[in-house]
């Protein structure tokens, strides 16, 4: 059954833009261009399908296993294609490497590319001015309103994504972490460390 | 276009405020609007570099007080209405009044759905061979499209080197104005932090775009 069939507000309480976008939704499906059920289910599919819980996966995979990193490093889409249960990625997803020397961030200072099959929906800040404005200039500055801090020498590499390659960061793993399985690890990978503001979680460190 | 949605290296927008907890949509509308996005998109009504250009086209007061879905509202009407898919009246409306156009790939339905949660295909058979490769110093050109482009502001006549060769790639540029894919190859190309921002930057500092060949010249 169609969500689009149900009205569980009060019209005195919808905003302008609920009514706006309401407005838009109801002349599309009028002209017969969507189907307002398909519209339901690709808000599912965003809200159940996709989130950091893949790139986790991901991640944690190539922290165990020395010969699926180096294909996830070298060719990315295909790395992860070949794994079949996550979701589905397109053809150019890049995984670059933090190191003790490197640290990786990805920004989009245009608009807002993002990895979406690996890490779902971005999160707001991602997406405004502060932090498309200062990632490029003042990546240090911003990683401390994460409350995240470097070593003065590593190098800080920001990738901004213009064009449809998509980026993902993997972290270093945590120490403290030898011989825990691929699900275990996974549970320490967070959205922030996979996008370079922020880092995996530390074992036994309260979340 | 040399608009506000090109953002970098801009400064006075303040702290980033990460949100604890974000849910995937603020409001249930916000969800609508990316599914009919997505949806007219797949549907044949507009490429993925036409509906940025139209974001980037909204007045620079309205983007920027703008939240990010309701950028994206205002793009889809605009886009949809210059398109004649939909007429203003019937946006204020709320209702058809006129005939409907016929889209590229016909109406969307449930069983589309599953084709929009995969990622489109964006590399293109070469039509020549690249100009650059790994190791080469190139410099951004000094140009200023008015119209949709993906080279940014803070990178133009700055000197950088290609690190990697994504071979070929529709051209937003034109694809974008609806001149055709005209696929170029695409390079990661890495810019030092002095280069762009001067002898105060950040010595450990290096910032790579993805640059279409025709962003670049030899240097």
């Amino acid at each position: 059954m169609s969500e689009h069939d149900h009205d569980h507000h009060d019209h005195s309480e919808l905003s302008e833009l609920e009514l706006r976008v309401r407005a838009l939704e109801t002349v599309l499906s009028e002209k017969g261009y969507v189907e307002p059920a398909a519209l339901d289910a690709i808000v599912q599919a965003y809200e159940t399908k996709i989130g950091p819980h893949n790139g986790a996966r991901v991640v944690a995979k190539a922290w165990t296993d020395p010969e699926f990193k180096r294909a996830l490093l070298e060719n990315a889409s295909k790395a992860v294609g070949a794994l079949g249960h996550v979701s589905r990625v397109g053809d150019h997803l890049v995984a670059v490497e933090n190191t003790p020397g490197r640290h990786n961030m990805v920004v989009c200072t245009l608009c807002s590319c993002y990895p979406w099959e690996m890490l779902g929906l971005p999160p707001v800040w991602y997406k405004a001015a502060p932090y498309r404005s200062r990632a490029v200039k003042d990546p240090r500055g911003v990683l401390k309103d994460f409350g995240v801090s470097l070593p003065n020498e590593t190098e800080i590499r920001v990738w901004d994504s213009t064009a449809e390659t998509r980026f993902l960061v993997l972290p270093m793993r945590p120490k403290g972490t030898e011989g825990w399985s691929e699900e275990q690890l996974a549970e320490l990978v967070t959205r922030d460390s996979m996008i370079g503001t922020g880092f995996p979680k530390t074992p036994g460190a309260p979340s | 276009m040399n608009g506000v949605h090109d953002m970098g290296g801009m400064d006075g927008f303040g702290k980033v405020e990460p949100e604890p907890n974000e849910p995937m949509f603020h409001t249930r509308w916000e969800g609508r609007v990316l599914a009919m996005v997505r949806a007219m998109g797949a549907a044949g009504a507009f490429n993925i570099d036409t509906s940025r250009f139209y974001r980037e086209a909204l007045p620079p007061h309205v983007y920027l007080a703008s939240s990010y879905y309701k950028k994206w509202l205002l793009g889809l009407e605009d886009m949809l209405i210059a398109k004649g898919f939909v007429g203003k009246a019937e946006v204020a409306q709320g209702h058809a009044m006129e005939p409907a156009k016929q889209l590229k790939r016909g109406k969307f339905t449930v069983d589309d759905v599953e084709r929009v949660m995969v990622r489109g295909k964006f590399g293109r058979d070469a039509q020549a061979p690249a100009k650059f490769k790994a190791g080469d110093r190139v410099r951004a050109k000094n140009i200023h499209p008015t119209t949709h482009t993906r080279l940014p502001r803070y990178v133009r006549g700055h000197v950088g080197v290609v690190e990697r060769d994504h071979g070929v790639h529709v051209f937003p540029d034109s694809a974008a104005v609806e001149a055709g894919e005209n696929p170029q190859w695409l390079y990661t190309v890495v810019f030092d932090g002095a280069e762009l921002w001067g002898p105060d930057a950040d010595p450990t500092v290096n910032v790579s775009i993805d640059a279409f060949e025709p962003y670049l010249e030899k240097a």
